[in-house]
């Protein structure tokens, strides 16, 4: 269980649990503070609050295995290698979600720049789902999707929420919040989050 | 060794062609004669002020007095690498790294050199370890500030790559290690493409000196090669230096990226 309390940065001030095997849908309008919440919770940005896995303080263990259990995919995933491949400790086990997601089983060696924006998406959702991470924190990951690539996304985090992965999923889609979350989570632009059941 | 005395009166006619580039940018309206009138009087003004300081020194030959030029120069190096970035570390560190990296580089080349090849006495006398250390500066300087440049504005441009790395739980050596390998490459480019040129195309402002002054070439070239080496010794030594510890100011124990704590150009 992950126990969010009294995490603060900049006008965000947010408390909440999250039980294993449970996906909440994180909503609000543009600007509103749903990015800086997640990377937050990673610990990607300095912050203040108590943030928990299991009881486990995140500060009782180094950043980098917080971050391996807490793991926060970015809406544009950054690339720090040119070639896909690089990007995977075991290429040959990825493949199977590569193709899940419908890119094209080929284009391991193939560069970032030759896929397409939403192909890239799908990757990292992919490269960050390699991890096997006890908590995910997807920041609108089918925002550049069309409707058949964002319903394999759909159907695989499901999969993974009932193997107890938790999830939080940002997103400006109502229909999918509903779809996706057993809890919706809307921010309100003073920084707190108001709970609605779908 | 003979050489051929200057007196100030020699240097008029040189001056004059200062004089037709002012006059050029007159006729052509360049509007750069302030500029060049300026930069002259500060050219001739350091320069004799700087004869006359050397001439005290060597004369008194104190430790003191040695160590205390050697500190000013240390410190305008490393105001000069402030103003080459167009980021700005935090705080202290604005100036402080530079001025760490450039004393650690430039000074322990400088010892090195004093203490085991040329070997004056006293070893600390200003006629060696002053020239030594000006020159150790302006190169160690120059790959300093071009690492640190590379580096912050890299992990600008990165910004997403390199969180990516950090939240698929990399530490931040791991994520910012391509980026520390670009800031090293170009911190090293100045001295590697001097050491290609040198002697085809350029012949070394001291190598030349030396010649002016008596000194037979091939004496003269011994003295460029040991220059040539310990400025690579340096410019290697700063530069790791100052890049690793830019790149530790630049994230946090929790192995975030601070971005947040550069500065954005001020005017120098």
């Amino acid at each position: 269980m992950l126990t969010v309390s009294g995490l603060k940065r900049l006008h965000l001030s947010v408390s909440f649990d999250l039980q294993d095997g449970e996906c909440v849908a994180l909503q609000g309008p543009s600007g509103v503070g749903k990015t800086v919440l997640l990377r937050s919770i990673a610990d990607l940005d300095p912050n203040e609050g108590t943030v928990k896995l299991d009881g486990v303080l995140r500060e009782a263990m180094p950043a980098p295995a917080w971050r391996k259990q807490v793991t926060y995919l970015a809406a544009e995933p950054g690339w720090r290698s040119d070639i896909v491949q690089e990007h995977f400790v075991a290429w040959d086990n990825a493949l199977s979600l590569v193709k899940r997601l419908g890119l094209p089983d080929d284009c391991g060696p193939w560069s970032i720049q030759r896929l397409s924006t939403g192909e890239r998406q799908r990757l990292g959702l992919v490269r960050a789902l390699m991890l096997r991470s006890r908590v995910l924190l997807l920041d609108e990951p089918t925002s550049a999707l069309d409707s058949a690539s964002a319903a394999a996304v759909e159907s695989l985090i499901a999969e993974r929420v009932s193997n107890g992965t938790s999830v939080v999923w940002s997103t400006h889609d109502n229909a999918q919040a509903r779809r996706v979350g057993s809890r919706i989570f809307a921010m309100r632009p003073d920084g707190s989050i108001e709970e609605h059941r779908p | 060794m003979t050489y051929i005395q200057l007196s100030y009166g020699d240097l008029a006619l040189p001056a004059l062609l200062v004089v037709m580039d002012g006059v050029l940018s007159l006729v052509l309206r360049l509007k750069l004669e302030k500029q060049l009138a300026i930069a002259t009087v500060r050219m001739v003004v350091q320069l004799v002020l700087v004869g006359y300081v050397l001439t005290f020194l060597f004369a008194a030959v104190s430790p003191l007095w040695t160590a205390l030029a050697a500190l000013i120069m240390v410190l305008f190096a490393s105001r000069e690498i402030v103003a080459r970035q167009k980021r700005r570390l935090p705080g202290v560190w604005k100036y402080g790294l530079g001025a760490a990296c450039t004393l650690l580089a430039a000074g322990t080349v400088t010892m090195f050199a004093l203490l085991t090849e040329l070997r004056p006495d006293p070893w600390y006398h200003p006629r060696y370890a002053l020239p030594l250390l000006g020159m150790m500066l302006g190169n160690t300087m120059t790959g300093i500030s071009l690492g640190l440049d590379v580096l912050t504005n890299s992990l600008v441009r990165e910004r997403a790559a390199v969180e990516a790395c950090l939240a698929l739980s990399a530490t931040r050596h791991q994520a910012l290690l391509p980026v520390i390998r670009d800031a090293l490459r170009s911190g090293f480019m100045p001295i590697l493409n001097s050491m290609a040129a040198i002697g085809l195309v350029s012949l070394p402002g001291m190598m030349t000196g030396q010649i002016l002054a008596g000194v037979e070439p091939v004496d003269a070239v011994k003295y460029q090669l040991l220059i040539m080496f310990l400025i690579a010794g340096g410019t290697g030594l700063g530069t790791l230096a100052a890049v690793l510890g830019g790149a530790h100011l630049l994230t946090d124990h929790r192995h975030r990226l601070r971005l947040d704590r550069i500065g954005t150009e001020g005017s120098s």
